[in-house]
């Protein structure tokens, strides 16, 4: 599972990957997360309001820091769709 | 690709009558302890600064302290009302939205779409760079996402209400007016020059992946005014020391500076005042809390209200640290373009205010 935070680096960014990473504890998944903060890859993905969360290259949400609540309930109901489409293969071929 | 997550709605708060029944209930008990504070302020500090300390209303330390301890009431109430009220309402208009509107309108209705949207709609300052790439690549004007970009900063909802606050209706009103038509005429000049070959290329090459992306769930009212609670204590909290420090030298000016100083020097009809205050505003970076307390003390001394709009305008509206991130969508000679023709149009309406105010 591949979680991207888009975002220039501003304190809402730290939040958002804050909310994120208590999420996933709270879930108790494993899943890497990287911060993107370079402005045309984040343009690419669409994404117009910062910070926004990307799930395996889907974006769930853009403009505001939500609740840790909120983001585990948002993980959980769109990992098991990103999950059926294999939108990404490793090397050794597992997904995500 | 296929479909997005499915939205979701608030999980914290309590579900039903009896959670909204308590948040109307808490809503309504704040906005009245707000105004009974906002009523009795004044006249608070006139019993402790007067009689209990003892200072007196015509010594320079007793007007200054008591400017002091006033003003920093009155301007944090006001902040906290109108930065709870106006998330709250703008958390009903997206970016999203915004760029639909205005996606291949053309230039002139556009400009006014814009420059009205750009007052609404909620973006932090970081999301300037995106929120122009996105407008741009979506085929939005160049000179109709610029009018959006002035006007977003200038027409500040913290600086109108002061304004309102501490000058009443009139100001208020004719700086918003002036505000848009800034943003508007600006706008439409830099797009007729057609400056689209200073904008940096990845601009027009980004691809969007798909279609363009929608907010990710919906808001119930818990969210939003969770928003609001939210957006009130990150702005006091990066806004407190300047505030502090124009209230603090406003009430410097107030107690030290004699009465009507400047109308000698910076009155109404003293041709180089508006020059000098946006030759000092532009550069400057301050939000409109820091500084109105001090245009609230230089005004009672004298100095004519439009060179201290004009000072205000440019202060907020051009930055250097806005400078610096428009540095990455804009290249040199449209940035300065863009500061010059601004910074005109504030310095024309510093001196139109001058004279018929």
């Amino acid at each position: 599972m591949r979680i991207k935070i888009l975002g220039s680096g501003c304190a809402n960014c730290a939040a958002m990957e804050r909310a994120t990473r208590t999420a996933l504890a709270h879930l108790g998944w494993q899943a890497t997360i990287e911060h993107i903060t370079d402005y045309p890859t984040i343009a690419s993905y669409g994404v117009m309001s910062t910070p926004a969360l990307v799930l395996n290259e889907h974006v769930l949400l853009t403009g505001r820091v939500p609740s840790t609540d909120q983001v585990a309930d948002l993980l959980a109901t769109s990992a098991p769709q990103a999950a059926a489409e294999p939108s990404s293969k490793n090397a050794d071929g597992t997904l995500g | 690709m296929t479909g997005q997550a499915t939205p979701v709605t608030d999980v914290e708060a309590p579900q039903g009558r009896a959670g909204r029944a308590r948040r109307m209930a808490a809503l309504a008990i704040a906005a009245a302890v707000w105004v009974g504070v906002l009523l009795v302020n004044e006249r608070v500090w006139d019993r402790v600064v007067y009689r209990w300390a003892g200072l007196s209303e015509d010594t320079r330390l007793g007007s200054a302290v008591h400017f002091f301890l006033t003003d920093t009431v009155k301007i944090t109430l006001l902040l906290v009302g109108i930065i709870f009220a106006v998330t709250v309402l703008r958390s009903f208009v997206t970016l999203e939205r915004t760029r639909a509107a205005l996606g291949g309108r053309r230039e002139g209705v556009g400009n006014v779409m814009a420059a009205g949207l750009g007052v609404v709609t909620p973006f932090c300052s970081c999301s300037a760079v995106p929120a122009f790439i996105g407008f741009v690549s979506a085929g939005v004007p160049l000179g109709v996402t610029l009018s959006f970009l002035i006007a977003s900063p200038l027409v500040n909802e913290v600086a109108v209400v002061l304004l309102y606050g501490l000058f009443g209706f009139k100001i208020a009103a004719l700086y918003v007016a002036s505000g848009l038509l800034i943003a508007i005429g600006a706008g439409w000049l830099l797009g007729r020059l057609r400056l689209e070959r200073y904008v940096e290329g990845f601009v027009f090459q980004t691809t969007l992946r798909g279609q363009p992306v929608l907010a990710g769930t919906t808001l119930s009212w818990a969210d939003r005014m969770r928003l609001g609670r939210e957006e009130v204590t990150t702005i006091l909290r990066k806004i407190w020391p300047y505030l502090l420090a124009g209230v603090t030298l406003g009430a410097a000016i107030h107690g030290w500076v004699p009465e009507a100083f400047f109308v000698r020097y910076a009155g109404p009809d003293n041709p180089f005042a508006p020059l000098v205050a946006v030759a000092i505003g532009v550069p400057l970076y301050s939000n409109a809390a820091g500084i109105l307390p001090l245009v609230e003390a230089l005004h009672a001394k004298g100095l004519a209200m439009g060179t201290l709009l004009a000072f205000m305008m440019s202060t907020v509206a051009l930055s250097l640290p806005e400078m610096i991130l428009l540095r990455r969508v804009l290249k040199p000679p449209l940035l300065a373009i863009f500061t010059a023709v601004v910074a005109t149009a504030i310095l024309a309406t510093g001196y139109l205010f001058n004279t018929i105010l």
